[in-house]
């Protein structure tokens, strides 16, 4: 009898297939705290005919099947918990279309973000999509379908909001196209049709394998510039973040609070990017976000921080920086965090919250929130460095991490692209109804089970 | 401790009141100057305490050396007055606290002291600069900033200490006597401003003109004259060592370039703004800026030159996109020194 792995070397060829420990080893894991949960095999379609063939085979042999873009969640969500085979989706980085005048980009889902970036500045000087602060080899696709954000959250929402179309291999190996691309030629929304994306986003792969997608493009103007507001009372950033939403001239808000370097200790900074055509319209557009915090600027109470322009730089920089030199503070590569999306509102005490936490488990801490849509939500999150090789160190910041689950659903947020730990806490927590219709649709999709097991449960 | 050397005797009997009537960015005649003279006097609330921009240069234009910025900074603080946003003075007295981790170093002559810029250490080169030691960090740091923020206490904090250290750490370690300040802050802050607090200084601070100048009379042989005409932005901090400004004409013919005849030069310099926004004072910021780039370009000038690296890193880029090449004066001696 032909062997999986054979199988799979059918269908993707043989350098394509692995069963090896050192590649099972790698794919265990990701840089956050979650153990390691070896797959049997490791596979590398290079298109949406071999995905589905995958998926045919693995739904014929009940094989467990795991989607992965670059493996970056740090929440674990790509550890085959019950075994089987990990996609990666990584040879399938193709950029298919830019559509200029419509503003979207048709993409593989294995082309990342740093791809499309570099596109874009070359071909398209004058669009750009919506960045993480992730590394720039995180994708496109696995960004979208975790619901995440970026530098233009604050004008533009979730990016998930920002999808116009996926298509979708779905656990029968069928091959779905969900939005315009479903009726015409051109991936332009999701409306007017019943939107059947959400089937697919936030579902952490337990639905299908999104094999394609589009996504929309926003102007790329020629000049940039960045505020930076400082307050030192927490229970002002409400009312503080609301005032410069209201302004609705940003592209990016994200507050950021950290005990290092000693001078950001007990400060909230909310860095404010826009953008401009001419350097009058930035001028103006900076007087009014100034105006929209008049009342602070005159009572002293909070203000911006001075910059002299060469300083903006490394605070403009698209995905930034600082994040990424954080997570490697503790050196030996240990790095998560919870998001968590919650309400504005909750601000002060998502702060507070954090700070004991970081002290309850001597964490080495960055706090931080991107506002997503006009105030109408945030992604707080709560970052934890460890060194991976010392492993109290590792076991202090899983500890801190799910003190910090348990404490955003006490305030009635919700963890963000939740590790295993974190969904379950989730689903107790969950109208019993949602529930049931999340296993309704999984059980119709995908009977076999097989789809990325051992998420979304509640056993 | 350090009382200010300010007698209210002479400004009471003061006729021209030069520190308001000169002002460029408060606009009195000499009736309504004489009022906020006396507001002033009595302690009492006057638009100067909020309007004031910090630019020092009431410090120049007083005919009787009686301080007057420094009381005004001084009322600031005594009335809650301060200029910026209380969180932002407050991360700015920690962004530039002494960290305590200086270690006593024999350092070579002649000692260049960066104050807060190390990043300008690669400016300390060549023959200009040979056999050059720096020091730099917030150990060391002048502390003169504090004026800008309204806060004397910390003046009188911190400026002994890094007194102290400059002194113990460096120059007495290493049987020197004199310190070359790469920026007016820290000539400023060691020559006139101490003489203002009553604070001893034990070494002898040498303005970098004053360094510049010898060096390039030593060095005559080596310059090749630039031939270019440069647009200066005179500092705040250059408001308490005017005497050296005629220092900067000298080096200027030295090197071959023409000062130009600007309308916002030596008495009549203008802020570079830098300051104001930290103010939260962004339209005259805004204001100073343009007025500052326009007069540059208006004079003919191929270079705007520096000795501030705060004013050059507020006006740098700007310049640059007005087609001018923002340049520190120590770079610009190095220019005629490296020319081919």
């Amino acid at each position: 009898m032909e062997s999986i792995k054979a199988k799979l070397a059918k269908i993707v060829g043989p350098d394509y297939v692995s069963d090896q420990p050192e590649e099972r080893y790698l794919y265990a894991m990701d840089p956050g705290t979650m153990p390691p949960r070896k797959p049997d095999f490791v596979v590398l379609p290079e298109n949406t005919a071999q995905v589905a063939a995958i998926v045919r085979l693995a739904n014929m042999e009940k094989i467990p099947l795991v989607p992965m873009g670059a493996g970056l969640v740090l929440s674990g969500l790509t550890r085959a918990l019950k075994g089987g085979i990990i996609l990666d989706m990584k040879r399938m980085n193709r950029i298919l279309e830019v559509n200029e005048i419509s503003r979207y980009a048709l993409v593989e889902a294995g082309a990342s973000q740093g791809m499309l970036q570099a596109h874009l500045k070359k071909h398209h000087p004058g669009l750009k999509h919506s960045m993480p602060d992730a590394p720039p080899m995180a994708t496109l696709a696995g960004n979208v379908l975790i619901h995440g954000s970026g530098h233009l959250s604050h004008a533009a929402g979730f990016h998930s909001d920002m999808l116009n179309g996926l298509e979708v291999v779905l656990p029968s190996g069928e091959i779905a196209s969900l939005g315009s691309c479903a009726v015409s030629p051109a991936w332009f929304a999701r409306a007017p049709l019943p939107d059947l994306a959400g089937l697919f986003l936030g579902w952490a792969g337990t639905t299908g394998i999104v094999t394609k997608l589009a996504i929309k493009l926003y102007p790329r103007y020629k000049y940039e510039d960045i505020l930076i507001f400082v307050a030192d009372k927490p229970e002002t950033v409400p009312d503080i973040l609301y005032r410069i939403t209201g302004a609705q001239i940003a592209e990016d808000i994200t507050a950021w609070m950290t005990p290092k370097p000693l001078w950001a200790k007990g400060f909230q900074h909310i860095n404010i990017t826009f953008a401009a055509d001419s350097k009058e319209e930035l001028i103006w557009k900076r007087n009014l976000l100034r105006a929209a915090v008049k009342p602070y600027l005159e009572s002293k109470e909070a203000g911006f921080m001075p910059l002299p322009p060469p300083m903006k730089h490394r605070f403009l920089q698209v995905p930034a920086s600082d994040l990424a030199r954080f997570a490697d503070i503790k050196k030996g590569g240990g790095f998560e965090y919870v998001g968590a999306i919650m309400p504005v509102d909750r601000f002060p005490r998502a702060y507070q919250e954090g700070l004991n936490i970081a002290e309850r488990f001597q964490a080495a801490y960055s706090l931080g929130a991107r506002i997503i849509g006009v105030n109408h939500c945030m992604m707080f999150f709560y970052a934890y460095a460890f060194n991976r090789a010392d492993a109290a160190d590792v076991e202090r910041a899983q500890q801190a991490l799910e003190a910090t689950n348990t404490a955003v659903l006490a305030m009635g947020g919700i963890p963000w692209k939740a590790e295993e730990p974190a969904q379950k806490q989730i689903l107790a927590k969950m109208n019993p109804q949602m529930l049931g219709l999340m296993n309704q649709v999984r059980a119709m999709l995908d009977p076999n089970g097989i789809m990325n097991p051992g998420n979304w449960e509640v056993n | 401790m350090y009382p200010l050397q300010y007698d209210p005797h002479i400004c009471e009997n003061c006729s021209s009141v030069d520190c308001l009537t000169r002002c460029q960015y408060m606009h009195f005649d000499l009736k309504t100057a004489r009022e906020e003279k006396n507001r002033i006097l009595e302690q009492a609330d006057t638009r100067v305490l909020a309007d004031c921009v910090t630019c020092y240069a009431c410090e120049e234009y007083c005919p009787n050396g009686n301080h007057p910025f420094y009381q005004i900074v001084e009322l600031q603080e005594k009335k809650d007055f301060l200029p910026a946003p209380a969180p932002i003075t407050r991360q700015q007295i920690v962004m530039m606290q002494p960290k305590g981790n200086l270690q006593p170093a024999k350092v070579s002559a002649p000692l260049v002291n960066l104050c807060a810029f190390p990043m300008l250490a690669g400016s300390i080169r060549g023959k200009l600069f040979e056999g050059a030691a720096t020091v730099s960090g917030n150990d060391i740091f002048c502390n003169i900033m504090w004026l800008h923020f309204g806060k004397n206490s910390l003046i009188r904090e911190r400026v002994p200490q890094s007194i102290e250290r400059l002194h113990t750490f460096f120059l007495a370690e290493s049987g020197l006597k004199e310190m070359v300040c790469f920026h007016d802050e820290c000539y400023g802050a060691y020559t006139q401003l101490a003489a203002a607090f009553n604070m001893a200084v034990p070494f002898r601070p040498v303005h970098l003109f004053e360094y510049l100048n010898r060096r390039l009379d030593e060095l005559k042989d080596n310059i090749k004259p630039l031939g270019a005409k440069v647009a200066y932005q005179r500092p705040c901090s250059n408001r308490l060592a005017p005497h050296t400004d005629l220092l900067l004409d000298e080096i200027f013919r030295k090197i071959g370039v023409e000062r130009a005849v600007r309308e916002y030069d030596r008495e009549n310099a203008l802020c570079c703004g830098g300051v104001l926004r930290g103010h939260q004072k962004d339209d005259l910021a805004d204001d100073l800026q343009r007025r500052n780039i326009e007069d540059m370009r208006a004079a003919g000038a191929v270079y705007a030159v520096f000795n501030c690296p705060f004013c050059m890193f507020t006006l740098g880029e700007a310049v640059a996109e007005k087609g001018l090449f923002p340049i520190l004066v120590s770079d610009l001696c190095q220019q005629a020194l490296e020319r081919k």
